[in-house]
C-alpha cells in the first residue's frame, strides 16, 4: 500500500520533471526564434563572428609576420602582395591589423569578464549589507568621477606598458559602472516576497544571495557585459593611441593608428583599415547588446546603455 | 527645498574626500623614488635626497597627504618641477582650449540631436526613424579620437579645406579659433549627439504614450504645440541627467582629440605630465577635473528637483 503511494508519487515526479523538461526546451525554441527576428541581434552576431574568424585565421594564411621589418618596402599603398600596404618600418599591415585584432579583442574579453565577475561581487554585497553599500558606492561615486581614460592612463603610469596593465586599468575604470548596475538590479531582487521567505527558513545569505539573487540579475550583467566589451576595446585603442596602452612594436589597433597619425598625410591606409576593424568590432558588439536587452530584459531602462 | 540642498550638498563631501585619497595614492603607488625617477640616473644620491626634502617625500605617508590637502583647500595644487610653475596656473593657462572644445562640442551636438530625436520619436517605426536611429548606432560606435582622424584625413588632407592641427585663442579673432576647432567639435560632438538623439527619441516615446498628451489632443490643441510645447518640456528632464553625466565622457574625448588636433588643453598637459613624470600637475589636473565633474552632477541634480517637484519631495 505505502510503496504503491511512493510510486504513484515517483510516477507524478517524473510526469512534472519531463513536462519541465518539455517547457524550457520549447522557451529555447521560443529564444531561438526571437533571437533570429531581431535584427540587430543577428547583423551584430553575423559581425561579431566574422571578426573572430579574421582575428583567429588570418595570421596564417598571411605571408608575413607582423613584426618583420623591410625598410625598403616602407609606406607601399595596398597591392597584391601587401593587402593593406605596409607601414612605417615596411612592416606588413594586413599582418599585423589582425595581430591586432587579436591583441585589442582580446584585452576587451578579458576586461569584460573581469568587469563583469568583480562589478557582480561588489553589486551583490553591496546591495545586501547596507553598511558595506555605504562604503563601497561612495568608493564607485569617487571612481566615476573621474573620466576613464585619464584615471587608466594615471594607471598605466603607476603599472607600466603592459598588455595584462592595460587589461587591469580598464577594468578598474569600468567596475564602478558595472557596480551600481548589479546593485540596482539586486535591490529590486531583494524585495520581492520569496526572498523574504528564504530568510524567514532561515536560508543562508551564502545561499540567498548566489543561489537565488545571482539568476535573476543574469540578463541585465550579459547585456551590459557586450557594451563594456565595446567600450573596453575604444579604451584599449584610445591607451594605445596615446602611448600608454600596448607597448610598441607589439601591433594593436590603437598601436596601428598611432603610428598611422605622423604619416598620416601620404599613408590613409593606416588609419582606414585599423580604424574600419574599431569601428566594426564596436558595432559589432553594440548591435548584439542592444538585440540581447531587447530579448533578455524588455522592462530594462535604455538609461542604463547610455551610462558610457 | 532647502533641506534638500543641505542632504545634496552633505552627501558630496565623502566623495570628494574619496576622490582626493586615490588620487594622492595612485601617485604614491608608482615603484621607485619619485625624485631618482625626476632626476633621471646620473643624479647623486646628495642631489637625489635633496630633491625628496624639497618635495617633501621623505615625510611619512599620511604627513604627505596632511599637506597636500590642506593646500588643496588654500587653492595650492603644489608646482610643476618640469614648467617651473604653480599647477594652478598650469590649469588654467591650459583650461581654454579644452573649455571651447567640450562647449561648442555639446552644442552642435544639442543642435543635432534634440530635433533628430524629436522627429524620429514622432515617425517612431517609419523609415526616417529607422534611418536616424542607424546613423545614431554608427555615431555610437565610433571613438572620438578615430573620428578625428577620418575627419582630418578627409577634411584637412584630401579635400584641404581646414587646417589639419594647431590651434589659436579667441582673442586672435572668431574665425581664426574657429578654424581650428571645427573638426575637433565635430569629432566629439558626433559620439554625445548619438548618445543625446537616442535619449531623446526615447523619453518623448514614453511622454507622447501619456494620457495627458492624449487629452491636449483631444481638445483640439495643434500636433506641433503638443510635441514641442507639452511634451519636449518634460522630456527634457533625462535629457538633463545625460547631458552631466556624458560630461566625463566629452572630458574624456576631449582629452584624445586634443592630443590628435595639436589643441594646447588640458588633455595634453595631463599627457605630457605623465610623459614627464610630472606629479604634481597630474595629480591636480585629474582631481581638479573630477572635483568639476562632481560638481556638475550636484548643479544638475539641483536643478533636477528645481524644475521636477517630484524629485526633492521623493527623496526628502
Amino acid at each position: 500500500m505505502t510503496s504503491e503511494v511512493k510510486l504513484k508519487g515517483e510516477v507524478g515526479i517524473g510526469i512534472l520533471k519531463v513536462m519541465k523538461n518539455d517547457l524550457k526546451k520549447e522557451q529555447r525554441r521560443l529564444f531561438v526564434r526571437r533571437f533570429w527576428s531581431n535584427q540587430s541581434a543577428v547583423i551584430g552576431s553575423i559581425i561579431l563572428v566574422i571578426l573572430s574568424i579574421f582575428a583567429i585565421f588570418s595570421p596564417m594564411i598571411s605571408q608575413f609576420t607582423p613584426l618583420e621589418i623591410d625598410p625598403v618596402n616602407r609606406l607601399n599603398s595596398p597591392n597584391i602582395q601587401h593587402w593593406f600596404g605596409t607601414d612605417n618600418f615596411g612592416r606588413d599591415l594586413f599582418s599585423r591589423v589582425a595581430s591586432g585584432a587579436q591583441v585589442s579583442m582580446g584585452v576587451g574579453f578579458s576586461v569584460a569578464i573581469l568587469t563583469a565577475v568583480i562589478g557582480m561581487i561588489i553589486g551583490l554585497y553591496s546591495a545586501y549589507y547596507s553598511v558595506l553599500d555605504h562604503i563601497l558606492m561612495r568608493i564607485c561615486d569617487a571612481l566615476m568621477a573621474f573620466p576613464d581614460i585619464l584615471l587608466a592612463v594615471a594607471i598605466m603610469a603607476v603599472l607600466g606598458p603592459q598588455p595584462i596593465n592595460v587589461v587591469i586599468a580598464v577594468t578598474i575604470s569600468k567596475v564602478p559602472s558595472m557596480a551600481r548596475i548589479v546593485r540596482s538590479s539586486a535591490l529590486v531582487i531583494k524585495e520581492q516576497t520569496y526572498i523574504e521567505a528564504m530568510k524567514a527558513q532561515g536560508a543562508s545569505s551564502l545561499r540567498i544571495i548566489w543561489r537565488h539573487i545571482v539568476p535573476n540579475i543574469l540578463s541585465p550583467l550579459i547585456v551590459q557585459l557586450t557594451y563594456i566589451f565595446a567600450i573596453a576595446i575604444i579604451l584599449e585603442a584610445a591607451l594605445s593611441f596615446l602611448g600608454a596602452g600596448i607597448p610598441a612594436p607589439n601591433p594593436s589597433w590603437g598601436n596601428i593608428l598611432f603610428d598611422g597619425k605622423v604619416v598620416i598625410f601620404s599613408a590613409w591606409w593606416m588609419t582606414i583599415f585599423p580604424g574600419t576593424f574599431i569601428i566594426l568590432a564596436v558595432l559589432g558588439l553594440n548591435l548584439f547588446g542592444d538585440g540581447l536587452r531587447d530579448l533578455l530584459d524588455p522592462h530594462s531602462s535604455k538609461a542604463n546603455k547610455l551610462q558610457k | 527645498m532647502k533641506a534638500y540642498i543641505m542632504k545634496r550638498l552633505l552627501s558630496i563631501i565623502p566623495v570628494l574626500l574619496i576622490v582626493a585619497v586615490i588620487v594622492f595614492f595612485i601617485i604614491h603607488l608608482i615603484p621607485g623614488d619619485p625624485a631618482s625617477v625626476i632626476l633621471g640616473e646620473e643624479a647623486t644620491p646628495e642631489e637625489v635626497q635633496t630633491l625628496r626634502e624639497e618635495l617633501g617625500f621623505n615625510l611619512p605617508i599620511y604627513e604627505q597627504f596632511v599637506h597636500w590637502f590642506a593646500g588643496i583647500f588654500q587653492g595650492n595644487f603644489g608646482s610643476s618641477i618640469y614648467m617651473n610653475m604653480p599647477v594652478l596656473d598650469a590649469f588654467l593657462g591650459h583650461v581654454g582650449p579644452t573649455l571651447s572644445l567640450a562647449l561648442l562640442a555639446q552644442s552642435i551636438s544639442i543642435i543635432i540631436a534634440i530635433p533628430l530625436g524629436v522627429i524620429a520619436a514622432k515617425r517612431r517605426g517609419t523609415y526616417v526613424d529607422q534611418l536616424f536611429m542607424i546613423i545614431a548606432m554608427l555615431g555610437l560606435s565610433i571613438p572620438s579620437f578615430l573620428l578625428a582622424l577620418l575627419l582630418m584625413l578627409f577634411f584637412g588632407v584630401n579635400l584641404q579645406w581646414l587646417p589639419v592641427a594647431g590651434y589659436s585663442p579667441v582673442s586672435s579673432g572668431l574665425w581664426n579659433h574657429l578654424q581650428f576647432m571645427i573638426l575637433p567639435a565635430i569629432s566629439l560632438g558626433a559620439i554625445q549627439a548619438a548618445v543625446i538623439s537616442r535619449m531623446t527619441r526615447s523619453s518623448m516615446i514614453d511622454i507622447l504614450n501619456m494620457n495627458y498628451i492624449k487629452t491636449a489632443k483631444a481638445k483640439g490643441v495643434k500636433n506641433s504645440v503638443v510635441v514641442y510645447k507639452h511634451a519636449l518640456r518634460n522630456a527634457f528632464i533625462p535629457i538633463l541627467t545625460i547631458l552631466g553625466e556624458t560630461f566625463g565622457a566629452l572630458i574624456t574625448g576631449a582629452v584624445v582629440t586634443e592630443t590628435v588636433f595639436n589643441l594646447p588643453g588640458i588633455g595634453q598637459l595631463v599627457i605630457n605630465a605623465i610623459v614627464r613624470r610630472d606629479y604634481a600637475v597630474i595629480q591636480g589636473t585629474i582631481l581638479m577635473i573630477a572635483f568639476s565633474y562632481l560638481i556638475l552632477n550636484l548643479i544638475i541634480d539641483l536643478l533636477y528637483g528645481l524644475v521636477d517637484p517630484r524629485v526633492r519631495l521623493n527623496r526628502k
